[in-house]
């Protein structure tokens, strides 16, 4: 495939995993973080954050590790343990960088980092980049979008929290409970998206 | 056959890689070198720099309260660091009010020790340890009280002020439950080193009294950590009012002890107060400080006696008593323990009686 081509097709892959196929609205990964930590808009910001960049930066790897090294000795079965071995180093690593080199990144980032290691959504998206074949180009675009859309969902689900903050839910809905109808809504709403693709 | 052997060797060699990458980046990025951490400008301790400044104060046995286990969701580590702390993190504000964060107050659990760094420790906080114990008696005291004795495990000694009291780890008993801390004043002679007695009331669905009541056996080790608080006597010769109900006789009989150890010439009065005749406890105990003591006089309250419980001593609510029988306590001092509804009732009494506010001092069980 030309290049040009293939820009535009990490385009629309990028704006519809942002948008029509969202990995937390539509696939339902990454809830755990999800439910426990949007309860204020400024911490989603930086668990969103933390989720941009080492999604982008992990199916990226990923791809690298999957085409040039699975696929060369024809162990793809072990993509599931290669996947989560690479993003835990990778989180570990920029962890510690971080924390040492930049005092202001990890008070806003550093604390995230941990807590997503084991967030489904990251390995979600390396699995799904390569069952569904994309090009490294097309990976970045979609790795980013995923990340991008979830980041989205948090910050919608935080703002909407805030104020429910304020009125009244019966005592048996509160906490996860209506977080999570809250999210079957917002899934609703995300598929009116669908048609603009 | 092969295919399982390169498999094998492939995955492990990438984890192999994986692994050595992370151990020489531990090694050359998050290695600090020693850090010094001073202690009130007065103690210097050297530590492995990385590590969080909990943990290098615990691995000194200064003793932080700490009911998480360092995860920040307790909110109890806290301590003043004056320099070298880094900023503030996002899992630090939801303890800290505003004025605390002005005041340089951190959760030790979350800071790391990166650089030298300068903290302020309460006084108090730097006598604090850790102490197993053994339980080795329990005795019903009433229905709901019971008194819950411990011996200090090895030839362990505890120090502490009369009055104070000391933090039960509760071990996690039910499935779901988490590890609390509660305070239990410490009932026992201030002397007796070895030993912690305390007194503990039920409360109904309690956490840690449930667990003292229904799960903890004699044999059993627990931890304690302490001993802390404010509440204890005054260095003055003036005469003092005690008022307990309950469990509250607890600080009250060590500070007995603890006027018996010194030979102390003051004068007192105890009022104890209970609903029913069968809810008083240790009379005699407490009486024979009337026979040891220079002048001290104890004297139980019930409100509602049964006429079959023959009670003859004085009836009605303890703040009655104290009402009709201290008459002018002007330069008494008084120390209250128990419930906040109790002290805030006693606090009104006295002051109808003319202790002064600064003299009333209290423990509130709440
Ligand atoms: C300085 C100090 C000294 C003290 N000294 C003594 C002493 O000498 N002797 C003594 O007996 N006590 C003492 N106390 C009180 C003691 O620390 C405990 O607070 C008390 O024993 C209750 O602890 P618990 O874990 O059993 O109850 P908790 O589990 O803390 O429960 C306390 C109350 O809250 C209710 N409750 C608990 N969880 C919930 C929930 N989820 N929803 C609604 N309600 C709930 C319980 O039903 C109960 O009424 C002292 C307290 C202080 C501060
Ligand atoms: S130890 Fe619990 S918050 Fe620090």
């Amino acid at each position: 495939m030309p290049i040009s081509e293939q820009m535009w097709l990490m385009l629309v892959t990028c704006f519809s995993a942002v948008f029509t196929s969202n990995i937390l609205l539509t696939y339902f990964l990454g809830m755990c973080p999800f439910t426990s930590v949007s309860r204020e808009v400024k911490t989603s910001v930086g668990l969103g954050l933390a989720v941009i960049f080492v999604m982008t930066a992990t199916t990226m790897i990923n791809w690298v590790a999957y085409h040039y090294v699975l696929e060369y000795f024809g162990l793809e079965y072990f993509r599931f343990i290669l996947f989560i071995i690479i993003i835990a180093a990778f989180v570990q690593f920029v962890e510690m960088v971080i924390d040492r080199y930049s005092p202001r990144l990890y008070q806003g980032l550093g604390i995230f980092l941990p807590l997503i290691t084991v967030n489904c959504a990251i390995l979600g998206a390396s699995l799904f980049m390569v069952i569904r074949d994309y090009s490294f180009i097309v990976t970045v675009g979609y790795g980013f979008g995923s990340s991008v859309g979830w980041t989205l969902a948090i910050l919608a689900m935080a703002g909407i929290r805030q104020r429910l903050t304020e009125s009244r839910i019966p005592a048996g809905l509160q906490g996860p409970g209506i977080t999570l109808i809250i999210a079957g809504l917002m899934a609703l709403a995300f598929i009116g998206f669908t048609g603009v693709l | 056959m092969v295919t399982v052997f390169i498999s094998v060797l492939v995955i492990s060699s990438i984890g192999g890689v994986l692994a050595l990458l992370l151990v020489l980046s531990e090694k050359f990025i998050a290695n600090y070198g020693i850090c010094t951490v001073d202690i009130n400008a007065e103690k210097q301790i050297e530590v492995q720099g990385g590590q969080s400044l909990l943990s290098c104060l615990v691995e000194e046995d200064i003793f932080i309260p700490s009911a998480c286990g360092g995860r920040g969701t307790c909110g109890y580590c806290k301590l003043k660091v004056i320099e070298g702390g880094g900023l503030l993190l996002p899992t630090e504000t939801p303890f800290l009010s505003d004025q605390e964060q002005k005041d340089d107050i951190r959760l030790s659990c979350q800071v790391k020790v990166r650089n030298d760094i300068f903290i302020e420790i309460e006084k108090e906080l730097l006598s604090v340890r850790q102490y197993e114990c053994i339980c080795s008696g329990i005795e019903d005291l009433t229905h709901d009280i019971k008194l819950f004795k411990f011996g200090l495990a090895g030839s362990e000694e505890i120090d502490f002020i009369a009055g104070q009291y000391v933090q039960l780890l509760t071990p996690v008993y039910f499935k779901g439950g988490e590890e609390v801390y509660r305070a239990y004043s410490v009932a026992s002679d201030p002397l007796n080193k070895g030993a912690i007695e305390l007194i503990i009331r039920l409360v109904p669905n309690g956490i840690c009294t449930t667990y003292c009541f229904e799960h903890l056996s004699i044999g059993d080790t627990i931890l304690m950590n302490g001993p802390y608080g404010e509440f204890h006597l005054s260095d003055t010769e003036s005469p003092m009012v005690f008022i307990a109900g309950g469990s509250g006789m607890a600080p009250i009989r060590c500070i007995l002890s603890h006027m018996l150890n010194t030979g102390s010439k003051r004068k007192a009065v105890y009022y104890f107060g209970a609903n029913k005749v069968s809810e008083l406890f240790m009379i005699d105990e407490i009486k024979q400080f009337e026979n040891d003591l220079d002048d001290f006089r104890f004297v139980p309250v019930v409100a509602l006696p049964d006429p079959a419980e023959h009670w003859t001593g004085l009836t009605g609510l303890v703040t009655e008593a104290v009402e009709s029988d201290l008459e002018n306590a002007a330069d008494y001092e008084a120390y209250l323990c128990g419930s906040p509804g109790m002290i805030e009732a006693s606090g009104k009494v006295l002051a109808k009686l003319g202790v002064p506010e600064g003299k009333i001092y209290f423990d509130s069980f709440a």
